[in-house]
């Protein structure tokens, strides 16, 4: 079928003749396949053969305009201060829908986030906890660790975002610079999996001590039951078809 | 271990942890006689889950030394429900139903928060029609009235107080009503959309709103004259639940307790949402860190709750309340009929009988919803308890990749135990309800 067209799918992601490419921007994390979440042939929509690959928005270079500059190059400068290149730190920078990301090397976050918040020229003095992103199919990548910090002193937000390997997810915890992450570094945890080192006391804080699993992660299912309504039965959530 | 323990309460147990005892009701001198032979001085006391002044499901893990704490910690999630993981299996506008439910004193806050997010991922933010701003504006200073009743309110009943609880659930009331003229529902009104709102204001709305905010006028003072010259509430409130600027910082603490610190910082004045950057308001602040220096806040920022709502009323413009792309907004005509808040029957008349692709358009942007382009986002609210922040991250798909919701009640709650320790078991009480925290916030 796909022959036809001179192009597979399964091996030229970037051909740009396949439906769904917008561009070259970002990086792939996903590729979905089909519409209605049926990946057992049982799909007569027509729809079967989609490919289509989930792209995130990408690096973006300089000028990365308004504020952004002026805290890039600060932050820069401090981490060379401490002899530390701010390439091995910061792996990449994204700046998309007037939000600013800086994408950070797990084993210099500490140091990142101290610098963030003692600097003068920085002071992002509140941080706003952690939260989680479990991208499966990302492989290397899969846990995402995202902090929003916050300059009251400049009125300024940015972000921070570690991504680690599901089979070893550790991240040194921020506790130590930010106390507000105690809480927020065990409920990633619990929901998670991605392990906080350094956290005075690393448990669960939502789910039950003895549960096994970490819910929010995209492999465990949400579970439920159908809905019976006047003789229709309509499937649990997790069952239904998915259009994404 | 003596087996003579009166009928309703069970009998102490050995555990690894050391002894054990149920309390059920009786007499509790016998109780801290028992306890007192053991040669350890020291007695952890579980408070709640169940206990009428943990404000919900909270557990306060005591260790007291008589009647001084040494420790307080909290046990939360026993109100858990899994929203953010529910959130993925829906469509965008079907997220506002279940963030609703969050923090359920905020609905309106909740709402908005999540709405902003998934406006900046569309990029659809300059769309919003004027008058969905004004309305949402208005709905959430309301709400923040509503919000600071209650956490009023319950905090004097924990205290004994019961006329401040009388008052303030009286005077919630008034907004309660409010919602339901205007949404359907007294809460978990799923009322702001992504794009705008659900649906205009009803007749009779603007009148009413303006009636109450007159009402108000004269039930504010009504509190002062109660409480805050009171000297038996004063004695309870002030130098308790201590948290200095330093403490709130570093523990994240935003909302009432920051500025009953002395900074004065609102994200809606820092980073203006809505509109809010057109509206003349004080951010109202204290310098006692204390209970009292947070009901004070609280209490001005009714006022200033006010006067928003007030020019609100009067920058009320007819026009449009959801964005113009058919992509997004559902093509509704919303009717009260005899069960409940619906499509009105005309309008489904008239797609049924007149226009075959409308109702195809219908049936797709509801059930499989619209497209949001992959990235992620963090939008913050000033609700009424401190910085609402939504993080939410889409894959191009028509549900939420993954949806974070930094509630600040879940912060501000980390501030008990510095809070509490080293003061009296009583003060724990005062402590806590000077935090607000809402369970379903803190657990969502």
């Amino acid at each position: 079928m796909s022959e036809s067209n001179g192009v597979n799918p399964d091996e030229e992601l970037n051909a740009s003749n396949l439906p769904g490419q917008r561009g070259d921007g970002g990086e792939v994390v996903d590729v979905r396949r089909g519409m209605f979440g049926a990946h057992d042939g049982g799909d007569t929509t027509g729809y079967g053969g989609l490919v289509r690959p989930i792209r995130m928005p990408g690096g973006s270079s300089r000028p990365y305009g308004g504020w952004f500059d002026e805290v890039a190059d600060e932050l820069e400068g401090a981490l060379e201060e401490q002899d530390l290149l701010p390439g091995n730190a910061i792996e990449k920078t994204v700046v998309d829908r007037g939000e600013l990301t800086f994408h950070i090397a797990r084993e210099h976050l500490e140091r990142v986030a101290r610098t963030l918040r003692d600097d003068p020229a920085l002071r992002f003095e509140l941080c706003t906890g952690v939260s989680g992103v479990h991208f499966p199919n990302d492989t290397g990548r899969e846990l995402h660790a995202v902090y929003h910090l916050r300059s009251i002193t400049h009125n300024r937000v940015l972000r921070l975002e570690v991504s680690v390997p599901d089979a070893d997810p550790h991240v040194p915890s921020l506790v130590k610079v930010y106390p507000t992450n105690d809480w927020h570094e065990r409920e990633t945890y619990d929901f998670f999996g991605i392990v906080f080192d350094g956290h005075p006391a690393l448990t669960r804080i939502m789910m039950p001590d003895d549960w096994s699993g970490h819910p929010q992660r995209k492999d465990y299912p949400l579970g439920g039951i159908p809905v019976e309504y006047k003789g229709a039965r309509i499937p649990a959530p997790d069952q239904r078809r998915s259009y994404s | 271990m003596s087996n003579h323990t009166a009928p309703q309460q069970a009998a102490g147990r050995e555990t690894t942890e050391g002894r054990v005892f149920t309390v059920t009701g009786g007499d509790w001198d016998e109780l801290a006689a028992a306890v007192g032979k053991a040669d350890d001085e020291r007695i952890i006391v579980n408070m709640g889950p169940q206990h009428p002044s943990t404000h919900g499901v909270l557990r306060l893990i005591l260790e007291i030394d008589g009647e001084n704490v040494v420790e307080a910690r909290c046990g939360i999630g026993y109100l858990h429900t899994g929203i953010e993981k529910n959130l993925e299996y829906r469509t965008w506008t079907q997220g506002t139903t279940l963030v609703t439910r969050m923090d359920y004193l905020t609905p309106l806050f909740n709402e908005t928060a999540y709405c902003l997010a998934v406006e900046r991922l569309l990029g659809i933010e300059d769309d919003v029609p004027d008058r969905a701003n004004v309305i949402r504006v208005m709905m959430m200073e309301l709400n923040r009235i509503a919000s600071h009743l209650v956490a009023i309110a319950t905090g004097g009943m924990e205290l004994g107080a019961t006329t401040i609880m009388i008052y303030g659930f009286r005077d919630r009331e008034l907004i309660l009503d409010v919602f339901e003229l205007i949404t359907g529902l007294r809460m978990n009104h799923a009322y702001i959309r992504p794009g705008g709102l659900a649906q205009d204001l009803p007749s009779g709305a603007v009148d009413q709103i303006r009636e109450a905010v007159k009402t108000f006028r004269k039930r504010l003072p009504e509190y002062d004259k109660l409480a805050t010259g009171n000297p038996i509430f004063k004695a309870r409130l002030q130098d308790v639940g201590h948290l200095d600027l330093a403490g709130c910082m570093a523990l994240g603490a935003t909302g009432p307790i920051l500025r009953a610190a002395g900074l004065p910082h609102d994200l809606r004045k820092a980073q203006p949402y809505c509109g809010y950057e057109d509206y003349e308001f004080e951010v109202p602040t204290a310098d006692t860190c204390d209970s009292y220096g947070r009901f004070l806040v609280r209490l001005e920022e009714m006022r200033e709750s006010l006067r928003i709502v007030e020019q609100c009323l009067d920058r009320l413009e007819p026009g449009p309340v959801m964005v113009a792309d058919k992509k997004i907004a559902w093509p509704a005509q919303l009717a009260l009929g005899p069960d409940g808040l619906g499509n009105s029957l005309d309008h489904i008349k008239k797609i049924m009988g007149t226009s075959m692709e409308a109702l195809i358009h219908h049936f797709k942007l509801v059930t499989e919803g619209f497209r949001v382009p992959p990235g992620q986002v963090y939008a913050a609210v000033e609700s009424a308890k401190g910085e609402l922040g939504v993080h939410a991250v889409s894959d191009g798909g028509t549900r939420p990749f993954r949806v974070h919701f930094r509630d600040p009640s879940f912060t501000n709650l980390q501030t008990m135990a510095a809070m509490c320790e080293g003061g009296q078991v009583a003060d724990v009480i005062v402590a806590v309800a000077s935090i607000d925290p809402v369970m379903g916030g803190v657990d969502r």
